[in-house]
């Protein structure tokens, strides 16, 4: 039995469980379509979405990103991507609130500058005091700080998300220490969100412990963005089941795999 | 009577409701999510909600994003 197969090994994110670990964003695909088919394909259940003003007058029966991925199949974890003050973030928080029918799960980022969009700590904490007494679900962005992790659980939040590298890069998980010393003392899951360029780093991710990842531009900037969401999906779960299987200790001199009795002489 | 939509000013003839505005830009029924002044309207107060002089709307919806 695989361990995606096996309904024990679930991942729970305020109260609520799910099969997958790959969680993945809709942003940077070529058109809904594309966005559809690798949705499916990365079989991932929480989906992100960001929150930005309609247009106005131009496209009126354009089609909408929630009539494709629809909240009756997916778990829509809306962001704030985009923010650069606590205040935007908690406004966008309010508004994906309304969108959603009540919906009270959210993806709280707010960034530090355009260059790197990079957290803001202060700015994120402050945020994130106003929406859990605001009664969200606050699924957290931050640094690879362990300090600014625990402060963030012990507010409240029901997951940690440290980059692995800034958004968008594709440079892989760069300070793995830093986020196993997040997840040794976190109660709540840790993702590694940003910085996955290709299937290994997402393994690499769930072989160190993490209880998921979410990524966006590793899949939708690949040249063929289905494949790359159907690797990925494949990476997350053998990652996974190396982590629960346990590696072998490494040590610095071979070890014979053939017995060495019996040899012919 | 003007108010800003989006951050663009817009002309309304005569009173109107929020609901007549959404109707206006047929958004109706759509998954919206709508403020006046920084204030979020919910949809089910949208037909009651009448539009002031200077009203400063915001309609957002879900798009792409990570």
């Amino acid at each position: 039995m695989t361990a995606s197969s096996n309904n024990k090994d679930l991942l729970t994110i305020a109260g609520k469980s799910y099969q997958s670990r790959l969680l993945v964003g809709t942003g940077k695909y070529k058109d809904l379509e594309e966005t559809r088919l690798a949705i499916e394909a990365s079989g991932a259940e929480i989906v992100t979405v960001a929150v930005r003003r309609t247009n106005i007058g131009q496209n009126p029966g354009e089609p909408n990103l929630l009539d494709v991925i629809t909240p009756d199949k997916y778990t829509i974890l809306p962001n704030t991507a985009g923010c650069y003050t606590a205040e935007d973030a908690v406004r966008t928080c309010r508004l994906a609130r309304e969108l959603l029918d009540g919906h009270k799960l959210v993806k709280l980022e707010v960034l530090g500058d355009q260059k790197t969009l990079y957290p803001d700590m202060e700015e994120t904490l402050k945020a994130m005091k106003t929406l859990i007494a605001d009664g969200f679900d606050v699924m957290v962005y931050c640094n690879d700080d362990p300090i600014a992790a625990k402060k963030l659980e012990d507010m409240g939040a029901c997951a940690i998300m440290p980059l692995g590298s800034l958004i968008g890069s594709g440079l892989g998980i760069l300070n793995p220490h830093n986020i196993r010393i997040i997840m040794e003392s976190a109660n709540i899951p840790v993702l590694v969100d940003a910085g996955v360029g290709t299937a290994s780093d997402a393994a690499i991710a769930m072989e160190m412990g993490c209880e998921a990842v979410l990524m966006n531009t590793a899949i939708a900037a690949a040249k063929d963005p289905v494949l790359m969401a159907s690797a990925m999906r494949k990476a997350i779960e053998a990652g996974r089941e190396a982590y629960l299987a346990g590696r072998m200790p490494r040590k610095k001199y071979a070890s014979a795999s053939s017995p060495l009795e019996g040899l012919i002489d | 009577m003007q108010i800003l939509v989006n951050g663009e000013p817009k002309e309304l003839s005569g009173q109107a409701t929020l609901a007549d505005l959404i109707a206006e830009m047929e958004l109706t029924g759509k998954r919206i999510a709508v403020e006046i002044n920084a204030e979020i309207v919910p949809r089910s107060q949208h037909g009651e909600t009448a539009l002031n002089e200077g009203d400063q709307v915001e309609i957002v919806h879900a798009i792409g994003g990570g």
